[in-house]
């Protein structure tokens, strides 16, 4: 037996293998790894994006020249496919409607039905010909685009202000994303990162990094709500902050519900007067374009007038803020709705809530903030930049996570996972506001003679309904032995990592078959997609899989140095000066390789170390066998042999 | 009982068990979560929910010491404090922290740990049939609070079924603890099934009065 080699078989060997092969004769890759212990914080928004950095427990929000924090998340493609994301990209909407995206956060993970639903108030140009299932596609400067690439332009825009600001390499990331976003669009956001050559530590909830921002900051202890309007979606989260545990007791939200839609009320206040015919979807853009400007004017004055163009016709517009408050009303009241039903999931009443902290620019808006302190019974919280406390938190986690923190983020599941039973109803697995990571089990059996597959619909929701709730997957069930129907025994295991994410797998018991199961994602991309994606923007992705390669090789180098030097403290004594020198000498040997750049030379070493010190682990073992049997009871070892314990 | 006996062998062969560590290759003992010597994460080792949070096993379960357990225990284990270790480590983090949570999430319920301590002491209350509401006081109880729930006309009427659900809730409770005390297996089977029953009214009211909350 070699022990330790396992650990080093990379799991992305076979997609590295494919990449390596690509790239140009010649040329030798150049790794421009970045520094390891340097991680930053994205808040990926719907209407603004936000990247900071924190360092000493100091988090800094990264600004350009300007001093402005927010990147637009507008994107205009260039006649020659190239993206420009930002400032300019949103000055360019009006102009050149066709060339440009915005809110493409709100298309993540989703599928044309869904897209269909809320096709009017997009400003989308979602491409038909895609219904095959699958995430949606939308065309933008004659071209037809996922959201995902699209995301990964503001990535890479984000990822470049990081490196031009500190002046090194970045390339991870701990990412934020709504508390509510299913396992689809959660998906969605870590291919995006891959895209734009971002590792994700992390998948971090939107309100549970701001509340660590806050907690961190005020020395917070108790319990607290965050309320997270933003441009697209609404989070809820209640949390318990204690010496340096976040815990967050219940989430819930919308995750079709934010700015964006109070936009659109406006907006289809200006259009009602317009001929619905002759509206294009530039015409939309425009339109919503001036009711945010309505919106961003009203949350601080009571009343103005907006002129609107369109074509040769133009009308003005006065609206005060009463009939500004009457078109966003009923919005409002969802938001509302929400926050009681979680403080209900986490069994607390306004009087046992501290603070609500504020996140997300539509809470500068008055109503809001008038009926959060109603609901809540206290003043909201916003000492923290609304706009930038969430990336300041996804900043305080990325340091967390590279250079190590005092501080526990204990985060839930929003949605219970459930499966497709008899008569399309919904049979949950793991309920809502559980702690992840989680894993459940369930036991199915067959219902027919010989049956030798079976069909598991995978779905998220708290729907009685299968068809009310979201499809995550559906998987088949292969080979299952043939047995009289209800013998077989099929296991199925559902985990939920502490990204959020899923993943499925089953043995048959009574056989122990395992099987090995495809889960095709109902709105995710499939491997394939990825695989050419990741080619098309392959100049950087081919070094920094060298990259990523040498350092997984450095990480399990470190790990087995470690533990050599760990045991040598402890056990140093079960060896004599001549074996000392010479684990010593293979240590110093893997210590030289590691500094090296040659992957060979480091796993190679690190072989070296591992077989030159296997009898000193003998000795350990026979060390930790002897005291064990002074301790213990004769008679129950020699049971405990009989039962092959 | 099948199960019983294995749990109880598990344990035996548990408390002399040594194995190696995966990563420096030295001794270690079947519940140790972290090697002593190299603080390498470990495979899940055999424990019930009570000895991988060092509580002692008992219906009785002060909320504070087991969050102050838990807490503990995550802030070692957590995935997040292996996020830039190997994807060895990151794996059987997540496994020892999925534990760790079912251990809390088990423990916290008085629901879920009176079920799962009686399943520690061989009797399976989630099995077919022992569900069933046989005692007529019980019974009796059941029908009356449907009834009361089924015909309130106003949020106010549902709050009063609420409150007086809770009250049966924490006096079910406390019968519990005596029962488990008493070792009386078969109280402990009748109240954890009128418990189940109690539970799912509270809920039921709940929805009734938002029902009616949006209906007004």
């Amino acid at each position: 037996m070699k022990p330790g080699t396992a650990g080093r078989n990379c799991s992305r060997g076979l997609r590295s293998m494919a990449l390596l092969q690509i790239h140009e004769p010649g040329e030798t890759p150049a790794p421009h790894e970045g520094d390891r212990n340097l991680a930053v914080g994205i808040d990926l928004g719907t209407t603004n994006s936000v990247v900071a950095v924190s360092t000493d427990g100091k988090p800094k929000v990264l600004r350009d020249e300007e001093g402005e924090a927010l990147v637009p998340s507008v994107v205009a493609y260039a006649p020659d496919g190239s993206p420009v994301v930002g400032g300019l990209a949103k000055r360019l909407i009006a102009m050149k409607p066709d060339s440009v995206v915005s809110s493409i956060k709100r298309l993540m993970g989703r599928g044309i039905e869904d897209v269909k639903q809320v096709a009017g108030q997009l400003p989308f140009d979602v491409e038909p010909a895609f219904d095959a299932g699958g995430m949606v596609r939308i065309r933008v400067a004659g071209r037809t685009l996922t959201p995902v690439e699209i995301s990964s332009h503001i990535l890479t825009a984000l990822k470049k202000r990081a490196e031009e600001t500190l002046d090194r390499g970045v390339t991870r990331a701990v990412i934020t994303v709504p508390a509510y976003f299913d396992d689809a669009a959660r998906t969605a956001t870590k291919d995006a990162a891959r895209l734009a050559g971002l590792e994700v530590l992390r998948l971090v909830n939107e309100p549970t990094a701001a509340a660590l921002a806050y907690g961190l900051d005020k020395q917070a202890e108790g319990v607290y709500a965050v309320y997270d309007l933003g441009g697209g979606t609404f989070d809820i989260s209640v949390l318990r902050l204690e010496k340096g545990v976040f815990q967050v007791l219940a989430t819930g939200g919308d995750a079709a519900l934010g700015g964006d839609d109070f936009d659109h009320a406006i907006a289809e206040h200006f259009l009602r007067d317009w001929d619905g015919a002759a509206l294009g979807s530039g015409h939309v853009k425009q339109a919503v374009a001036a009711a945010r400007q309505v919106k961003e004017a009203l949350s601080t004055d009571l009343e103005g007038t907006w002129g609107f163009q369109m074509g040769d016709v133009k009308k003005a517009y006065h609206i005060d803020r009463a009939t500004f408050e009457g078109l966003i009303e009923s919005l409002v009241r969802r938001t509302l709705d929400i926050c009681q039903s979680v403080m209900e999931d986490a069994d607390v009443g306004p009087k046992d809530i501290q603070g609500v902290v504020l996140v997300g620019g539509s809470t500068r808006v008055p109503l809001v903030r008038r009926s959060i302190g109603k609901i809540f019974e206290c003043e909201p919280l916003a000492d923290i930049d609304p706009d930038e406390v969430v990336a300041v938190g996804a900043a305080l986690q990325a340091e967390a996570l590279t250079v190590g923190s005092n501080t526990l983020l204990l985060d839930v599941t929003p949605l219970s996972l459930g499966i497709e039973t008899m008569g399309g109803l919904t049979e949950k697995i793991i309920p809502r506001n559980t702690p992840i990571p989680v894993a459940k089990a369930q036991e199915f059996t067959t219902y027919q003679d010989g049956q030798s597959a079976m069909a598991v619909h995978v779905v998220q929701g708290e729907r009685e309904m299968v068809t009310q709730n979201r499809s995550l997957a559906r998987f088949t069930l292969r080979g299952i032995p043939p047995m009289t129907a209800g013998a077989a025994r099929i296991r199925v295991s559902y985990a939920v990592d502490a990204d959020g994410l899923l993943t499925v797998s089953a043995r048959e018991e009574t056989t122990g078959t395992e099987q090995s199961i495809e889960v095709k994602p109902s709105y995710g991309l499939s491997e394939e997609e990825m695989s050419t994606m990741l080619y098309d923007s392959m100049k950087h992705a081919k070094d920094d899989m060298t990259a990523r390669l040498l350092a997984e090789a450095r990480v399990e180098a470190g790990r087995l140095a470690n533990a050599v030097r760990a045991a040598l403290a402890v056990d140093g004594d079960l060896i004599d000066d001549g074996e000392r020198k010479d684990i010593d000498g293979l240590l110093d040997a893997l210590d030289k390789a590691v500094a090296g750049e040659d992957r060979d030379a480091i796993s190679a070493s690190a072989d070296a170390l591992e077989e030159g010190t296997r009898a000193f682990a003998e000795k350990r073992m026979d060390r930790g066998i002897r005291a064990a049997l002074r301790g213990a009871d004769v008679n129950s070892l020699e049971r405990a042999a009989r039962t092959g314990d | 009982m099948d199960h019983a006996s294995a749990k109880t062998e598990g344990r035996i062969g548990k408390d002399a068990s040594i194995r190696p560590c995966w990563s420096c290759h030295g001794p270690l003992g079947a519940a140790d979560a972290l090697c002593p010597s190299c603080h390498a994460v470990q495979p899940l080792g055999q424990a019930d929910h009570y000895e991988r949070l060092g509580l002692a096993r008992g219906f009785g379960v002060e909320l504070k010491v087991l969050e102050a357990a838990y807490f503990k225990a995550q802030r070692s284990l957590h995935p997040d404090r292996f996020a830039t270790k190997t994807s060895k480590e990151k794996a059987l983090s997540q496994q020892q922290a999925t534990s760790l949570n079912d251990a809390y999430e088990t423990l916290k319920d008085p629901l879920k740990r009176a079920v799962y301590l009686a399943g520690l002491s061989g009797i399976n209350v989630l099995k077919e049939g022992c569900n069933a509401l046989t005692d007529p006081v019980i019974l009796m109880e059941a029908m009356e609070m449907r009834e009361a729930l089924a015909e309130a006309e106003t949020p106010d009427d549902v709050i009063v079924i609420t409150k007086r659900a809770h009250d049966e809730i924490g006096d079910c409770e406390a019968e519990l603890a005596t029962a488990f005390e008493n070792r009386d297996m078969d109280a402990v089977g009748t109240l954890i099934t009128r418990l189940k029953y109690l539970r799912k009214l509270a809920d039921e009211t709940r929805y009734r009065r938002a029902e009616l909350q949006s209906g007004s």
